[in-house]
């Protein structure tokens, strides 16, 4: 199987050609053919300008099955009580969807002592109802757990779009809980919309390392599945107590059956998660020597941001791997990302450049860094960055 | 322990972008790597057979070409490899590459672990680990940061997620996932890297791993691609050059600006 090249169309302009990430297609008496590694991506498709490219036709959906699922689901991960944010931005988000579609939005929660002080917390939001599933199994989040009760309220309640937050839970709830709905799940998105006439998700997320976006569908499945990453959603308003409404599910688990059992939960020191800040102060190799990211600390402290790194400094064992940012390591986007001594090798652009402002300070007028930068700023992070923490010093102080 | 290690082979993505007059993609003769995630599996793997003895498969699903990545496998040491390939595998997402390996992991029989590696650098999912997990009915074990042991049926790891890790106990079989920082992967020798260059490798077709046609490539993928396009460019703001004192001013009044908004 590969895509189909119509030979009448196919004018040899090569152009698929060239585009082709994996490089499956071939030119040959001056026609395009398609070789074995075609992974059907449907790139070449769009790229092609006289149509000569066809993937072949999907299966249809089971007779059906789409139309009785209906509204629109959140997930809602939380740590005892207090939900997390992205939850809340996908409400806000969902929010939308639900009403493009008329349909309505629910959240599900799973939890045990917590699920009542969840439930009011979101009560306080423009949501419909909320399905609850209260075990002492599912006390804090464990996948399997979790994956059976949520497919549980899935098969039962049919909602037709399901919102998970891309946290490492999050994550690691969806591909699971997709498995074993045997439905169509996209992770990582970066925009949602739908097509309200076939009632489709339209899933936007970057794609090889964040030089391309890609729309997602998986029009012919329910639910369907998305998760989105922190900040990417607006926070929804809080807004007075409103009426929702409460399904209580009851679910069978057993701890028996349980797979894993969680031995211990370190923390990281506070500041560090920097998957949540909204400053991030990020130093590379030209920062030089470990000691002097103390005092990329210090400006993050004064700003209430946290310290990233780029993979050369990781490497160089001068910061832990999980401050990590880039393709392999974190993704973030935070308000302001501050990089300091990073060159800007594409590999670490792909984990930061959607924060809303970059700022860079780099010593190579040419370093590919600037090219993102918002504001770029050419010299010596050592003479830089003491005078600007003084400098801040002092401003704070006689505020 | 019987393991089997899953590896992609995938585009290194730094050379894949799109030309953002033509809105075409250039690929100017991207070359294949095998995903980094996944050189750290392979290392997890073979530190699990030193210490608790066993035998180790690796197996990737991919078009003919893909054989590259499990001669890098051979060379590091692994016992067996296995390329499932298929033309019906084509256009596979992630639910229907999980059951492709899956029925891979089946075939070879009898495993306790299977090791993945966080997530493929070209589509960044982090879901193919998982989704081996379910259809298996393993235990399913992300970001994985380091294996403490393993005993009686029982696996111990160490896990790292937003804001912390966590120490888990959990009963084999299981999938882990795992992430960079877990090992530093060894370099295979010369000599090694040239006899993987002359191994056979055995290929295995969907009917090799009792694949439903249903399930694999294009017909069990409920995903797909419906437009790609260049995502928004930030071209380059304003550039600053000056006296350190008149930079770290202007630095300072700029975020004072931005945390009073
Ligand atoms: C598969 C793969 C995955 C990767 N994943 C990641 C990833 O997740 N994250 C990541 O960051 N990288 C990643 N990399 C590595 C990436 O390609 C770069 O090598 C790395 O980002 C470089 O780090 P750096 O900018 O700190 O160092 P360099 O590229 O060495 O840049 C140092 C910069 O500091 C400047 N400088 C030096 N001294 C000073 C000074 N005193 N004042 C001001 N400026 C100064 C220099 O001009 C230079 O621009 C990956 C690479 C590969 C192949
Ligand atoms: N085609 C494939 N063949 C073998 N392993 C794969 C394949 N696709 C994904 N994997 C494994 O699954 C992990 C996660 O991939 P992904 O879910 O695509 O991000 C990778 O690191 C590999 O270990």
């Amino acid at each position: 199987m590969g895509v189909t090249i119509l030979i009448d169309k196919c004018v040899g302009c090569r152009v698929c050609v060239k585009t082709c990430p994996f490089g499956a297609l071939e030119m040959r008496n001056n026609k395009a053919v398609c070789l074995d590694s075609c992974t059907l991506c449907g790139i070449c498709v769009s790229t092609c300008k006289f149509e000569a490219i066809v993937v072949p036709e999907r299966q249809t959906a089971p007779e059906g099955s789409l139309d009785d699922h209906r509204g629109v689901w959140v997930f809602v991960q939380a740590d005892g009580d207090s939900v997390h944010h992205v939850s809340l931005e996908l409400v806000g988000e969902g929010r939308k969807l639900a009403d493009e579609l008329g349909v309505e939005l629910s959240c599900m929660v799973m939890g045990n002592g917590h699920v009542d002080g969840i439930a009011g917390e979101l009560s306080h939001y423009d949501i419909n109802r909320i399905y609850t599933v209260q075990h002492p199994v599912l006390e804090s989040y464990r996948t399997q757990a979790f994956v059976e009760a949520a497919a549980h309220l899935i098969r039962e309640y049919k909602p037709e779009i399901v919102l998970i937050g891309a946290t490492s839970t999050g994550r690691d709830f969806a591909g699971g809980l997709a498995t074993v709905l045997q439905t169509g799940l996209t992770a990582d998105c970066t925009n949602l919309g739908v097509e309200t006439e076939t009632r489709s998700l339209l899933q936007t997320r970057p794609a090889f390392g964040g030089n391309i976006m890609a729309t997602i569908k998986s029009s012919r499945h329910r639910p369907q599945m998305a998760t989105v990453r922190p900040k990417v959603f607006a926070m929804p308003l809080r807004s007075e107590k409103r009426d929702m409404e409460v399904v209580k599910v009851a679910k069978d688990l057993s701890e028996e059956s349980q797979r894993t059992r969680v031995l211990e939960w370190i923390p990281v020191r506070e500041g560090v998660n920097i998957a949540e800040a909204n400053v991030i102060v990020s130093g590379g190799r030209g920062m030089g020597k470990p000691d002097n990211f103390a005092m990329l600390q210090e400006l993050a402290d004064l700003l209430g941001g946290a310290v990233g790194a780029s993979r050369a400094a990781v490497d160089a064992e001068w910061v832990d791997y999980s401050r990590q940012v880039g393709q392999t390591g974190r993704t973030v986007r935070p308000s302001v990302y501050i990089a300091c001594g990073i060159s800007g090798a594409v590999q670490h652009l792909a984990g930061m450049k959607t924060s809303d402002t970059i700022i860079a300070i780099n010593r190579d007028p040419d370093a590919p860094i600037f090219s993102v930068a918002t504001y770029g700023f050419v010299g010596d992070v050592m003479e830089i960055v003491p005078r600007m923490i003084a400098e801040l010093k002092s401003r704070q102080g006689k505020q | 322990m019987n393991i089997v290690v899953c590896i992609k082979q995938v585009p290194d993505t730094m050379d894949v972008r799109i030309d953002p007059k033509t809105n075409t993609l250039v690929r100017d003769g991207v070359p294949s790597i095998i995903n980094p995630f996944d050189e750290f599996a392979l290392e997890e793997g073979l530190r699990l057979r030193e210490r608790f003895g066993g035998k180790i498969t690796a197996i990737t699903m991919g078009p003919p070409q893909a054989t590259e990545v499990l001669r890098t496998a051979l060379a590091m040491g692994v016992d067996a490899v296995a390329l499932l390939s298929d033309r019906a595998f084509a256009g596979a997402d992630t639910l229907a590459t999980s059951y492709a390996l899956s029925q891979g992991v089946k075939k070879v029989g009898d495993v306790d672990l299977v090791i993945t590696g966080k997530q493929a650098i070209d589509g960044d999912t982090a879901q193919v680990g998982p989704g081996i997990a379910a259809r298996l009915g393993f235990t399913q074990l992300t970001y994985v940061s380091k294996v403490e042991g393993a005993e009686n049926g029982t696996i111990t790891v160490e896990r790292l997620l937003d804001g912390g890790r966590e120490r888990v106990e959990a009963r084999l079989p299981a999938v882990l996932t795992v992430v960079k920082g877990i090992n530093v992967p060894r370099q295979p020798s010369i000599l090694k890297m040239k006899k993987a260059r002359n191994a056979e490798i055995p290929v295995w077709t969907a009917a090799d791993i009792g694949a439903d046609p249903a399930k694999t490539g294009q017909n069990g993928s409920p995903t797909w691609v419906d437009r790609i396009f260049s995502p928004d460019q930030k071209s380059g703001g304003e550039v600053y050059r000056g006296e350190p004192d008149e930079m770290a001013g202007r630095l300072s009044e700029l975020l004072l600006e931005m945390m009073a908004k």
